[in-house]
């Protein structure tokens, strides 16, 4: 028999007895249908910290601290309280010890973290807490400020960038704030002048006015940590303000700075220059280090969903050995037939686990082609509701590579369902099946 | 005898056949022996469980004899293996069964196809070739039909025209009247035997049916899986 005679009669006989067929199709539809979703979920949201890590463009920067030292430090071993260190400040921002207090960057510091080989430049994050802001006469809101490291830069949903060589005082608001604040919407918001109020070391508040450039859409890395992302100028003003009154000694100490890279450094060369920083004293994390954790997180989950869907479709599978013993056992007559005409047993095996590969691949074709219905269908519900403030986030993403394994797997654990009954038809005897009276 | 110069189509030289093993052995064949020249028609006659469908079974070559040799057109049977057993049974042989062996819900035609299909013919020169089988057998017109909705006439015709669709040697019917009446069982005989006559196709038929063995040139009495008598009719 031709290999496309074969293919074609496994496909015809696949129908033959259609309930028994479409049952086992509908045990493998569940878990690829699974897997799919599942799968898609991975994706979606990998995609999705991959996409905000690219669009912020901030590969090449690296957030610097020194290292604490380990048995001085918090985390430490040693246990009881820590003693005080007139170098340590408190640390702002997103960072390996937020929250906490890190020993200080001074300009000497900065000058040798400049020096590590791989460094290009250096930049001391000032760390700026503004107690307020505040539209016209409207409610006053608290947040944060960040800047933008160069080559970095903001989703936009209206306006532009604060632009870094201005020196009028320039911002992008959040959008969480647009409304609050007052605003209409977005568009409203861009050009109108806003009031940030800074409390100095001698406990005298200033106000600060400056203009909304621009409103920043938010997500899970957005520069400025989700608060006010402001321009050089407005920057300079609002740390020279907070630190009025400041000892001389203690102006210039910062928790953090951000260093620049080479933007075509491999993953080696990244880690190459975390352990030229680690040898100096410093520890280096780059956004992608950041997320890193997240996506870990993620791809367990999505492993722990994935082995329920497996354990579904090796239960189909016995659907699929049973489904294929009862047909085997129905066509005795038919294989012994096709034996005293001359068909080889190997063929005889080919035929029927053709049929087993046919029904994995008619179950798991269409349970991943509804699987991508309902995840597009359910992403796009949820992004309009609860995932609203994440925009750009497809829960639920499907890559035509990962669909196509998901076939070919389940199309392969058919082949080796079908191994035990098109084995038993090929070993039939022709003379026993033919046998009547 | 004039005949014995060819080599005979089927060379039968002691026999055996037995089943199980030990004191469950059952000898259903013991020994025999006899010659088929091609263009023959044969009935092997006895009754039921004297060994016919056994010798049968051996002859077409889907069981080996325990012992003995059989020889096909003057090559040993025993050597033949995989492809090219597989070969021989598939040009050289067609089937007739008292219970036609149809596959019910496909159509006539896919039925007369399928050894052409398992030779590996081309689909075209396929469909060509079973409706001309079917055409032979005045069957045309049922070519669509599914075999499940013929009468046992038209699937005794849809069978026949399976056998012969690949032009072979012999046709092994095994009680092909069976399951038919009278009427319809005389319309197939007569079938049977011109395909033998006209077409010089070896006719080897099973039967206890002395009066379709009687129209065979030869008839091969079998008793308890011994050759009990060996007729050569001269035909007239
Ligand atoms: N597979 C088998 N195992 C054991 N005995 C068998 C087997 N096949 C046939 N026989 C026995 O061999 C004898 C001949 O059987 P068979 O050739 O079918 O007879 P017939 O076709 O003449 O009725 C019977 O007694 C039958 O019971
Ligand atoms: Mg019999």
């Amino acid at each position: 028999m031709k290999t496309l005679d074969l293919f074609t009669t496994a496909v015809a006989n696949t129908f033959r007895s259609k309930t028994r067929t479409i049952l086992t199709i509908l045990a493998i539809f569940v878990g690829a249908f699974t897997l799919t979703i599942t799968n898609g979920l991975g994706t979606g949201i990998n995609q999705y910290i991959d996409d905000t890590v690219t669009s912020i463009g901030a590969e090449d920067v690296m957030t610097v601290t020194v290292t604490p030292d380990a048995d001085s430090g918090f985390g430490g071993a040693t246990s009881g309280p820590t003693e005080y260190d007139p170098e340590a400040v408190s640390s702002g921002g997103f960072g390996p010890n937020e929250g906490g207090t890190v020993v200080a960057l001074t300009p000497e510091l900065l000058d040798d973290l400049a020096d590590v080989d791989g460094v290009l430049s250096v930049e001391a994050t000032k760390s700026i807490t503004p107690d307020w802001i505040q539209y016209g006469d409207g409610t006053q809101y608290v947040t944060s400020v960040g800047g933008l490291v160069a080559g970095q830069s903001v989703q936009l949903a209206a306006g532009e960038e604060p632009d870094a060589t201005s020196d009028a005082f320039e911002l992008d608001l959040p959008i969480s704030y647009v409304e609050p604040l007052g605003f209409s919407d977005a568009d409203a918001a861009v050009g109108e002048t806003i009031t940030i109020a800074i409390t100095d070391a001698e406990r005298t508040q200033h106000l600060v006015d400056a203009t909304v450039v621009g409103v920043a859409e938010e997500s899970v890395a957005a520069p400025g940590a989700g608060g006010l992302v402001v321009n050089a100028a407005l920057t300079d003003s609002l740390y020279d303000t907070q630190n009025i009154g400041l000892p001389d000694d203690q102006l210039e100490r910062y928790a953090t700075a951000s260093i620049r890279f080479d933007a075509n450094a491999t993953d080696a060369d990244i880690t190459a220059l975390k352990d030229n920083l680690a040898d100096a004293g410093f520890t280096g994390t780059t956004v992608a280090d950041q997320l890193g954790t997240i996506k870990t997180v993620i791809d367990a989950i999505v492993l722990v969903l994935n082995a329920f869907a497996i354990i579904a479709l090796l239960a189909a599978s016995f659907g699929i050995v049973n489904t294929l013993f009862m047909s085997v056992q129905e066509r005795t007559r038919e294989i012994g037939l096709m034996k005293a005409m001359g068909m080889g047993g190997g063929k005889i095996f080919g035929l029927f686990s053709l049929e087993a590969v046919f029904i994995g691949f008619l179950g798991s074709a269409i349970g991943a082609g509804i699987g991508m219905l309902a995840g597009t269908a359910i992403s796009s519900v949820l992004s309009g509701a609860v995932l609203a403030d994440l925009p750009g986030l497809t829960l639920i993403a499907f890559d035509p590579l990962s669909i196509t394994v998901i076939i070919l797997v389940v199309m392969a654990i058919a082949f080796l369902a079908g191994t035990l009954p098109a084995a038993r038809a090929a070993k039939a005897d022709p003379v026993e099946s033919l046998r009547y009276e | 005898m004039l005949v014995t110069m060819k080599t005979p189509i089927i060379r039968v030289k002691d026999v055996h056949k037995s089943y199980g093993r030990g004191p469950n052995r059952f000898d259903a064949l013991k020994g025999v022996t006899f010659d088929i020249n091609e263009g023959e028609s044969i009935a092997i006659i006895g009754k039921s469980g004297s060994g016919k469908s056994t010798l049968m079974h051996v002859l077409a070559l889907l069981d080996a004899p325990t012992s003995g040799s059989l020889e096909l057109e003057g090559v040993e049977t025993s050597t033949l293996h995989g492809k090219s057993l597989n070969q021989a049974r598939n040009k050289t042989f067609g089937f007739v069964f008292q219970q036609f062996f149809l596959t019910a819900n496909s159509s006539v035609l896919e039925n007369v196809m399928l050894p052409m299909k398992i030779a590996g013919v081309k689909r075209s020169e396929r469909k060509q070739r079973a409706l001309a089988a079917l055409e032979q057998l005045e069957m045309a017109d049922k070519a669509g039909n599914k075999a499940v909705n013929l009468s046992g006439g038209q699937k005794q015709r849809s069978v026949i025209a399976r056998a012969l669709v690949n032009n072979p040697r012999i046709i092994f019917a095994d009680e092909p009247t069976g399951n038919l009446d009278t009427a319809t069982g005389a319309v197939v005989e007569d079938i049977l035997f011109n395909l033998n006559r006209e077409h010089g196709i070896t006719l080897i038929v099973v039967t206890h049916d002395e009066e379709l063995a009687a129209r065979c040139d030869r008839r091969l009495y079998i008793r308890d899986g011994l050759l009990v008598n060996d007729t050569t009719e001269v035909a007239a």
